[in-house]
């Protein structure tokens, strides 16, 4: 059974359809990537699941149960958590403080959970009375990241991690992804660096004009003649 | 310069602490809830009536009844945000602030209706001051609501650094949306916001009242300066809006003191108007306050 399905989305913001028909789903264990060009529904796909959309017909499923229409802070509480592209952390919170805050809705001792953030995030351990609005651009979105595996979700989104980030930044992030996720979450991921992101994914989707246009496994998509000529520098220049 | 410390600095402080305490409620309701709560005045109105009621009543010093006037007052606050603020969480700010200057006239009204217009008194009478080195005249009163003010301040810091709640409310001040995908519960943290901003202006109220008298005017006339305290700290940066508010405080007293000649710098009549100026020249020149506050 997938960890999460969307099946047959369709809905956007007010009365503006964005998505339509849009189905994927994640099965534990895997990085899925979403790619496609800009303003083809990417980013909204992922807002659907977290109840931050009008939908208008189809169903999301969270480990087999419907959670279609349920509101962002109850699907927390299910455990899809979600990193925004921006504003995804509180700047004057000091990073300690940011993870705290992840783990609000627990009532248990999280100090262990605690530990590991800082051992999955190095750089983060020695900044943690640091305000985090001081930190790096990938600092900062490891802040982010930490913060939402505060809860051990079920399902982790990421809504472009690596945007705005420098190369260098770039590859650390997609390795913190890779770990995140040899620790055991499924990660669900919109990415526009979509050579570095296919090649860690194991399957893809390619979002056109907020339609399903082609999904594969990442190594595939990454051969695929089509897709190289969309995203992978076909003929433009390489950007990653 | 014995008088300087006991004629200006001294009612400087004193003026100061009462405006850090309005401000800190007035900083936190514009960084969480995101609107300037004309109502504010009138809710350190309210503490002081409520304190004068139990002074009433049980016969005891308004210091001892303050923790049982605060929580009748956040009592009183919370009944007005379930029922008159809530159901404009998601309108624009606009209406809410509006809307809070309504809920201003109805306070005021409801407490001229309860108690009167006349001026009242907590203790009747003119109380001595004390006199250190044989000029240094400091009213015990005074001493009391600085001491107070401080140790009030020093909660709200352990509050706001320390507590679960605390960190709560200022991640909700720095991103409402974030803390609401964090799985943070924002209405318990409006709740918090609406308790601790209701108890530091039943505070501001009492002492205000302590150091003169209580009518209903008065929490209105300390708006301005309150106001201009919270802009001067920066919007929503709660230990600002203390620093802030000791500025505004001593800003005004000292304004009055005969700097050069024998006359005032500025006629005591003015005093409102150097709060005024202040926050004008802060609106233009640096409008996210000392502290970096929120610009809108």
């Amino acid at each position: 059974m997938a960890v999460l399905e969307l099946d047959a989305v369709s809905g956007g913001y007010g009365e503006t359809e964005i998505l339509h028909n849009v189905s994927m789903t994640v099965e534990a264990g895997e990085i899925v990537v979403i790619i496609g060009p800009n303003g083809a529904g990417k980013s909204t796909a992922m807002k659907s699941v977290f109840g931050l959309l009008n939908l208008t017909a189809g169903r999301l499923l969270l480990d087999g149960d419907d959670i279609t229409g349920t509101g962002p802070e109850k699907v927390v509480r299910l455990g899809v958590c979600y990193v925004p592209q921006t504003e995804n952390i509180f700047p004057n919170l000091t990073v300690h403080e940011n993870l705290e805050m992840g783990a609000y809705l627990r009532n248990d001792d999280y100090s262990g959970r605690l530990d590991e953030m800082y051992a999955l995030f190095p750089p983060l351990a020695a900044k943690r009375r640091q305000p985090a609005g001081t930190l790096s651009g990938g600092q900062r979105q490891m802040v982010a990241m930490g913060k939402a595996l505060m809860l051990e979700p079920k399902i982790l989104l990421l809504d472009e991690p690596t945007a705005g980030l420098s190369p260098k930044f770039r590859g650390e992030i997609f390795r913190v992804v890779r770990d995140i996720n040899k620790a055991g979450t499924p990660i669900l991921m919109v990415e526009q660096n979509a050579k570095q992101a296919l090649s860690i994914a194991d399957r893809g989707y390619v979002l056109v004009d907020g339609k399903n246009r082609i999904d594969d496994t990442g190594k595939k998509l990454l051969a695929n003649k089509e897709v190289a000529e969309m995203f992978l520098g076909g003929g433009k220049k390489t950007k990653s | 310069m014995m008088d300087f410390l006991s004629f200006y600095l001294i009612p400087g402080i004193v003026l100061g602490s009462i405006y850090a305490l309005g401000a800190i409620g007035v900083s936190l309701t514009f960084g969480i809830l995101r609107f300037a709560n004309f109502a504010h005045g009138e809710i350190m109105t309210l503490g002081a009536y409520v304190t004068l009621t139990l002074i009433q009543l049980t016969g005891w010093h308004p210091v001892v009844l303050l923790p049982a006037a605060m929580v009748v007052v956040s009592i009183v606050t919370l009944g007005v945000d379930r029922y008159f603020y809530k159901p404009f969480r998601t309108s624009p700010v606009i209406i809410v602030v509006i809307a809070s200057f309504g809920m201003m006239l109805m306070i005021r009204s409801v407490t001229q209706f309860v108690w009167g217009v006349q001026l009242q008194a907590f203790v009747p009478g003119v109380q001595r001051p004390l006199i250190f080195f044989e000029a240094l005249r400091i009213s015990p009163r005074h001493m009391i609501i600085v001491g107070c003010a401080l140790v009030l301040m020093a909660v709200e810091h352990w509050l706001l650094t320390y507590t679960m709640i605390g960190k709560a409310m200022r991640a909700m001040s720095d991103s409402p949306e974030l803390a609401r995908l964090t799985g943070i519960n924002t209405e318990m943290v409006i709740k918090a916001t609406w308790i601790v901003g209701a108890s530091a202006a039943t505070a501001a109220g009492v002492f205000l009242a302590y150091d003169s008298h209580v009518d209903t005017m008065m929490g209105f006339q300390i708006l301005l300066p309150v106001f201009a305290a919270t802009i001067l700290g920066g919007i929503g940066r709660p230990y600002g809006a203390m620093a802030g508010g000791l500025v505004i405080g001593l800003a005004e007293e000292l304004s009055a003191y005969p700097w050069i000649g024998s006359e005032p710098l500025l006629s005591p009549g003015y005093k409102a108007g150097v709060a005024f100026a202040i926050m004008v020249a802060m609106l233009i020149w640096r409008p996210s306050g000392l502290f970096r506050g929120r610009v809108f």
